[in-house]
């Protein structure tokens, strides 16, 4: 038997083949006036405070470990990204999304959409509150399953920071065959998807807390600071 | 530094979370200067691309970048300078916007099914000759991001995305 830890990673995903490019992109480095080193903002106006808690979207609660989920969002300076938008979506505790294409036969649950949104703090913290969704198999009935994740759409200074990203639970025994998560070829890479469990997030005999840290890559780190508008 | 947080695929069912009612209207209604910007998502094979999700960012008329808030419940009234637009069965996506000012085109990113990371490209509605971006395409890729205005009177402007194989769109990265 292969002690766990040791095993090979699965094969990384590689997406669907005719929807890939197959030019190198080119570089905006070439124009330091380039529209995508700024981009949208939002506030008050786009986000709701109850958008943040998934568990209160319907007259019923929803099935589940209810969990919160809280970080930073900062650059690769470390610089907070205040005031900007996160959003979450994720399947149900049963691993089904509310979605008509998901054809896993598991339950659905008339309390949960499993959408959310808020806006980062001046710190750059985000907060929300959930349930812990399921493990699915991928394409709804093979014997492969994807670990339990909450997918995040974030938004930073700049266009060109813009970021799409799933995090991951900590202690996971799926997660060393996830195709998916193991396109991020590097393991100290893989761990930045990880959550960790932080007691100091807990709702007192209501819910779990979890501690994940994001950090925007892109243009506002990597450009020189002459380079901005 | 340190260092960032990896992307991930965006999966099948961001389309239950993501898009939201009046996304693609950027422009305040009734705008005369409005115009519309529409085109079709395909990929190497030439099929449409369905709920494919497309993202916009561009200057305001007179040429701000500050952006404002808004466009997740519009008012009809500000222009944010942030549209989200998912394509249909067919691979359709429009938006209606105002030009943007300064520049002539419109930063575009790209979410769908099937690629482990978003894409990056412009739509330009003009193709001034200094532009530093175009100058750095081969001139035989240049055209895959030019906005094509359409021939009747309508304020109109064709953009399609070609994901891969010939006439594939030019994508930036940062």
């Amino acid at each position: 038997m292969t002690p766990l830890g040791t095993l090979p990673p699965p094969p990384p995903y590689l997406g669907i083949p005719q929807r890939r490019p197959q030019q190198p992109p080119l570089s905006l480095l070439c124009d330091p006036d380039a529209v995508e080193l700024t981009g949208p903002v939002f506030g008050p106006a786009d986000v709701d405070p109850a958008d943040a808690d998934l568990t209160r979207q319907h007259p019923g609660e929803p099935i589940g470990e209810r969990i919160t989920v809280a970080g930073r969002v900062t650059d690769r300076r470390g610089r907070p990204v205040r005031g900007q938008l996160v959003e979450l979506w994720q399947a149900n505790a049963a691993g089904r999304y509310a979605h008509p294409d998901d054809r896993h036969p598991a339950p659905l649950d008339p309390n949960f959409t499993g959408a959310g949104r808020c806006l980062t703090d001046d710190e750059g913290r985000y907060r929300f509150v959930t349930i812990r969704p399921g493990a699915y198999p991928l394409d709804g009935r093979s014997d492969v399953w994807r670990p339990a994740h909450l997918h995040f759409s974030l938004f930073g200074t700049a266009f060109a920071q813009r970021l799409v990203t799933q995090m991951y639970f900590p202690g996971d025994p799926l997660l060393a065959h996830d195709s998916i998560a193991h396109a991020v070829p590097e393991p100290a890479a893989l761990a930045r998807l990880v959550a960790a469990y932080d007691p100091a997030l807990n709702v007192p005999g209501h819910a779990l807390g979890h501690r994940w840290d994001i950090v925007l890559d892109g243009p506002a780190a990597t450009w020189t600071e002459g380079s901005h508008r | 530094m340190t260092p960032g947080t990896p992307s991930q695929t965006a999966g099948p069912f961001f389309g239950a979370a993501l898009p939201f009612p009046g996304g693609g209207d950027l422009a305040p209604a009734g705008h005369p200067e409005a115009v519309v910007l529409h085109g079709y998502v395909l990929d190497g094979e030439g099929a449409p691309v369905p709920e494919a999700l497309l993202e916009f960012w561009q200057p305001a008329p007179d040429g701000s970048r500050a952006g404002a808030p808004g466009s997740l419940r519009r008012d009809g009234v500000t222009f944010t300078g942030f549209a989200r637009v998912a394509t249909r069965g067919d691979g359709h996506y429009a938006l209606r916007t105002l030009p943007p000012g300064g520049v002539p085109y419109l930063a575009v990113c790209l979410h769908l099914r099937g690629l482990q990371r978003h894409l990056f490209t412009r739509a330009y509605l003009a193709a001034p000759a200094d532009d530093p971006l175009l100058a750095a395409v081969p001139e035989e890729r240049r055209a895959t991001l030019l906005a094509v205005r359409e021939p009747d009177g309508h304020r109109a402007y064709r953009f399609d995305v070609r994901l891969r194989g010939p006439g594939e769109t030019v994508f930036l990265t940062m």
